[in-house]
């Protein structure tokens, strides 16, 4: 018999030598409890999170909270059931009605995760024969949406207008074809310059997707995200998001004005085969987005806070992913694994939470440590994460150049 | 047209940078298993190639395209 396993042998032998050698795991840290949207009990510390999405805090929100218990004792726990059988309470309803008032939109669909939402998405709009074009970076969620479809799949360079342009000019005219784009890219935190990419799109006669994921709540007079900061709203054809973010608990969706829209629930396969949400959740959920349509004040926060450590960052000579803060997500370029994995252990011996990340999450050849601010933040903490990724770059010997 | 020859001589240039090893290049190097080229290496190599002839490599091809002289025949398709 073959061993189907084997196959892993390198990458889980590269992990044990690791923790052989005294490393924890970095995709094995456990929260025994969670003090706050900023603040949780790992490995027995107090420890400030700064690697959550958690961008506007809701998910303690006490009316976020109370929609959540009342529907869990009115509905039960699950739904136990597809949103094309059972699985459609008021709720779900709702919660939909929340995304179509937030978007300005006719139309709203509710999937279980937001990985979801692209994998139906994307396999379910471009079929045999039609193309589409993906940034290079885009998420995995979007590559597998394309590889679960029949599509042919072309990608550009990232954030790159004019290879978007050259790619698209070599596709044949008749050809059915979807541009994909995200607003922020999570991994370094940049922003696509999407009133450029849409007008290149719109020219070659494609449709176009916009994954706002790390953009809701707080880019945009709404909130909309970098669609609308960029005022091209209108010409977008269909907008991905995600609950476990901004929102504060978990889902996925789509939102579009296509007047053709509601088909998707028919055919859609990761929307019709799989478990609904549970009440509790779309009900937060919905709560959770009537509200951040209204909260400037959380928004101003997050920013406030988030040029803040970047400032800082870059003040004590941090490499960072983007020169000045673009998103809520900052990154730290790191030199290599090794040095990557020691600082993240220094950063959470000291009682700071941030993400690492490596390839293939990552561009080719880039280690980071990532952060993702919160509007909860305080400036007390800033300061105290500062502090520490100082003391845990003098530690693990990180030479930081002169500060730019 | 290009010729066969000269497509399969160009991708071996192309690939040049990339090969970090050293492996010596051949009609049957493979990507994954010879050259150990990880699946981002391998699309940045596939919008090189793309760019050179002006053609549409689709990713989804990829899967088919294991050595170097697959990926030679593949191009002196695309470019009939």
């Amino acid at each position: 018999m073959i061993d189907l396993l084997d196959k892993f042998d390198a990458i889980a032998g590269e992990r044990q030598a690791y923790l052989d050698a005294g490393g924890r795991d970095p995709v094995g840290v456990v929260m025994s409890k969670v003090l706050s949207p900023t603040r949780a009990i790992i490995n027995g510390r107090e420890t400030i999170l700064m690697g959550t999405y958690n961008y506007m805090g809701m998910t303690f929100d006490p009316d976020v909270i109370a929609a959540s218990e009342a529907a869990v004792r009115d509905f039960g726990a699950g739904t136990t059931g597809s949103r094309s059988l059972n699985g459609t309470y008021t709720s779900h309803r709702e919660c939909e009605a929340a995304l179509k008032d937030f978007y300005g939109t006719k139309h709203a669909m509710v999937f279980s995760t937001g990985y979801q939402a692209n994998l139906g998405v994307v396999s379910t709009l471009a079929g045999r024969g039609d193309f589409v074009i993906l940034d290079a970076d885009s998420h995995a969620s979007i590559y597998d949406g394309c590889a679960m479809g029949n599509a042919d799949i072309v990608r550009f360079r990232h954030n790159s207008v004019e290879d978007l342009d050259k790619r698209l000019g070599r596709l044949p005219p008749e050809a059915g074809k979807l541009v994909i784009l995200e607003g922020v890219y999570s991994m370094l935190g940049d922003i696509a310059p999407l009133a450029e990419m849409v007008a290149v799109a719109k020219r070659h006669g494609a449709m176009v997707l916009v994954d706002e994921a790390h953009a809701m709540g707080f880019f945009g007079d709404h909130g909309r995200g970098v669609t609308e900061a960029a005022g091209v709203e209108d010409q977008v054809d269909f907008i991905i998001g995600t609950f476990s973010k901004s929102v504060g608990t978990v889902g996925g969706f789509c939102v579009s004005n296509h007047p053709k829209f509601e088909a998707l629930r028919l055919v859609c396969r990761p929307y019709v085969f799989t478990a609904s949400l549970p009440p509790s959740i779309v009900a937060s959920s919905a709560v959770s987005i009537r509200k951040l349509m209204h909260d400037t004040t959380k928004r101003a926060r997050l920013w406030d806070s988030t040029r803040a450590m970047h400032a800082g960052l870059k003040a004590r000579g941090f490499t960072l992913g983007t020169a000045t803060a673009e998103s809520a997500i900052i990154a730290v370029i790191m030199p290599d694994q090794m040095t990557t994995l020691a600082m993240w252990q220094a950063l959470l011996e000291h009682g700071v939470y941030v993400n690492f990340a490596r390839p293939p999450a990552t561009p080719t050849g880039t280690y980071l440590l990532r952060c993702s601010l919160c509007a909860e933040h305080t400036p007390e903490q800033i300061a105290e994460i500062l502090r520490q990724f100082d003391a845990a770059a003098a530690a693990v010997g990180l030479r930081l150049p002169a500060a730019a | 047209m290009p010729a066969r020859e000269t497509i399969y001589a160009r991708i071996v240039d192309l690939i040049g940078p990339l090969n970090k090893k050293a492996v010596p290049l051949t009609e049957n190097t493979s990507f994954s298993n010879d050259l150990e080229m990880d699946s981002l290496t391998v699309m940045d190599l596939v919008a090189n190639i793309e760019d050179e002839w002006d053609i549409v490599l689709p990713l989804n091809m990829l899967p088919e395209l294991e050595t170097i002289g697959q990926v030679a025949d593949a191009v002196a398709k695309l470019t009939k």
